[in-house]
């Protein structure tokens, strides 16, 4: 008991100093800018945990961030540097409600086999966004660091496009697609609360992501790709197919994110249907040492966090953008604690 | 009439890829070191906000270019440290200092400012009409009133291009970047050059980051960079790792960029979200098809370890 104990210590410390680190931070410019840390901080943590709903919200915000969060874990374990997720769950999204319209135009699918046509159309979508930086990536050597960053840029200015064009509300009024037939929503869990069954698919799509990584031949063939692309090829693995590959799953989940933030919590598409989920989730990844399963515990964490902040920027009047900042220190201080610098040195090349 | 078109494209071109190539110059250097700097996106905006706030209250955009540079130096300096001495990873920690610095800027302008939603001014950079380029054709649109800032960032490419070529100093960045260690036993410190390297990064992303602010949109919103520090790590490889290669390609990324005016003005029939998505897709585009030739220093991206 007492080993297991210090090995699971060992295990979480760093995730936890790096925390205690970002939020200590968080405060002192909280403190130096004049704010009333007590007040701000108790705003933060009720509007997180403070009640049933306050909870549901949380759980809410978590779901795409353990989708995106596994997405990028996943790249990056396979040493491809995925920075693009939040492209690739816009495609999904974008996919998905583009499907549903189509949906609607003919009278076709209702109800669940509607549902999984939806997840199918967003995660090929992310899947294929993904993959063009994978393409660029294995045959014209283009970094996929910048590439999946540009093609973030792009996605977001296809939505754009797509809301204000092709995808717009029939009602025309607002620039957003229309909603979701009622039928092809997730269910809720425990109305009035928007938690819904999303929640179920996300935990098992980690798992997935965890089983792929830890017990497939694949997932193997990823990280020895990752410790050591020449050695891996002299062992036959074909590390170009490996990487694309890689991105390519990787966009696949992240789009899924898209689809189920699409059907199970806004219904529509429009400007700004992110807030960064994709961002964030390279936190989420990097907290969680890269592991599926611990990415879990560290989305439900940033989910917290974000609900949080939104509650502290209205009773508190905080700006949520600081949320970015413990985000950005807590990679940081994970970054020099070194639980991700031994993979990836030797993946670049 | 021709003519006419080219210099008003290059005119608004050059302002344009003027954040670009600075930035890129910067990382040129930074990468030529051994270094790979995600961070520019954030050190630029580090440069855009500081300008911005400095230059209000001075009413002066001088001391604001100054603040711009040393906020994101700051930056850097965070980047160099934890990369160069501690070689914590260069793409997570780059990844990181952008997050940081969105948000942070963010938060500090909501602060300063309040969520006023008019939009401030920044007491912007004034223009200068170069004497004696009046009368040559295409030049005159390069150069005719240009903000002062251009024009030394402009002064900035040959420099750089001949420090990087010819100088002791260039050959020893260049070592560290392609064999540091065969550059450490030759008795250069690997470690002080490539921190000075990013350093000068950093400096230059805030510079370009101040442009923005005092002399090309004159105000700050969050985001203004919108990207141009990620187009800046692409122009690096488009411009092959040189000062100047990395020069013309700004320009023609700027001189491209500056042509959706043109169109728009004309009134094509094209959705202005694909003008939006141009630089982005072009940038993609110039990736995707100048890769002949095209090499990397051999030790980007790679910590420094003696061993």
């Amino acid at each position: 008991m007492r080993a297991f104990l210090r090995v699971w210590i060992i295990k979480l410390a760093p995730a936890v100093i790096a925390f205690a680190v970002a939020t200590l931070l968080a405060a002192l410019l909280l403190l130096v800018s004049g704010y009333q840390i007590s007040l701000a901080f108790r705003a933060l943590l009720e509007g997180a945990f403070g009640s049933a709903y306050a909870l549901s919200e949380t759980l809410v915000k978590s779901i795409p961030l353990l989708l995106t969060g596994a997405a990028v874990a996943l790249a990056f374990r396979a040493g491809v540097w995925n920075i693009g997720a939040e492209g690739q769950l816009l495609a999904g999204a974008l996919a998905a409600s583009a499907l549903a319209a189509t949906f609607s135009a003919f009278g076709g699918m209702t109800g669940v086999l509607g549902i999984a046509l939806l997840l199918l159309a967003g995660g090929v979508a992310g899947g294929l966004w993904a993959g063009l930086a994978g393409v660029m990536k294995t045959r014209r050597s283009v970094p996929e660091v910048v590439s999946t960053i540009l093609l973030n840029f792009i996605a977001i200015e296809l939505v754009r496009y797509a809301v204000h064009g092709p995808l717009m509300e029939t009602a025309g009024q607002f620039p957003q697609s229309d909603a979701l037939d009622a039928s092809l929503r997730l269910t809720r869990l425990f109305p009035p609360t928007r938690l819904h069954a999303g929640l179920w698919l996300a935990l098992v799509i980690a798992v997935l992501c965890y089983l792929l990584i830890q017990r497939t031949v694949f997932g193997f063939e990823m990280q020895a790709t990752a410790a050591n692309p020449r050695a891996a090829r002299f062992a036959a693995i074909d590390t170009a197919r490996v990487q694309l590959f890689s991105l390519i799953i990787s966009g696949a989940v992240a789009g899924l994110a898209g689809v189920i933030e699409l059907a199970g919590v806004t219904y529509r598409v429009y400007d700004n249907f992110s807030p960064g989920y994709g961002y964030t989730a390279i936190a989420v990844a990097l907290m969680a040492r890269l592991n599926p399963l611990a990415v879990i515990f560290s989305a439900l964490l940033f989910g917290a966090l974000e609900n949080g902040a939104a509650a502290m920027q209205r009773q508190a009047n905080v700006s949520a953008v600081i949320s970015y900042v413990i985000q950005g220190l807590v990679v940081l201080t994970m970054a020099v604690a070194g639980g991700v610098t031994l993979k990836s040195n030797a993946a670049r090349t | 009439m021709i003519l006419n078109f080219i210099e008003n494209l290059l005119a608004s071109g050059v302002k344009l890829a003027a954040p670009l190539w600075l930035t890129a110059t910067g990382e040129t250097y930074a990468e030529r070191a051994g270094v790979i700097n995600i961070g520019l996106e954030g050190m630029m905006l580090a440069g855009a906000f500081a300008g911005m706030v400095v230059s209000y209250f001075s009413a002066s955009p001088w001391p604001g270019l100054l603040a711009g540079m040393l906020a994101a130096m700051l930056l850097a300096a965070v980047f160099a440290v934890l990369t160069v001495h501690f070689q914590a990873d260069q793409i997570i920690t780059g990844a990181a200092l952008n997050l940081v610095a969105l948000g942070l800027s963010g938060f500090l302008f909501r602060h300063i400012f309040g969520v006023t939603g008019a939009a401030l001014t920044a007491t912007s950079f004034p223009t200068l009409e170069l004497p004696g380029f009046a009368g040559i054709p295409i030049l005159r649109g390069l150069l005719s009133r240009q903000p002062v800032l251009l024009y030394a960032a402009l002064g900035l490419v040959p420099l750089a291009a001949f420090v990087l070529n010819h100088t002791h100093l260039g050959l020893a960045i260049r070592a560290c970047g392609e064999q540091p260690a065969a550059a450490d036993t030759a008795g250069r410190n690997v470690f002080r050059l490539r921190f000075g390297c990013v350093l000068f990064s950093g400096l230059l992303a805030g510079a370009a980051g101040a442009y923005l602010t005092l002399a090309h949109a004159n105000t700050f919103v969050e985001g203004i960079t919108a990207g141009r520090g990620f187009i800046a790590l692409a122009l690096v490889i488009f411009g092959r790792w040189q000062p100047l290669g990395v020069f013309f390609a700004s320009l023609f990324f700027g001189c491209a960029n500056a042509l959706q005016f043109q169109f728009q003005a004309r009134g094509y029939d094209l959705p202005y979200q694909f003008f939006l998505m141009l630089p982005y897709l072009l940038t993609l585009l110039v990736l995707v098809f100048s890769t002949r030739g095209r090499q990397a220093p051999a030790a980007l991206g790679k910590a420094y370890r003696r061993s």
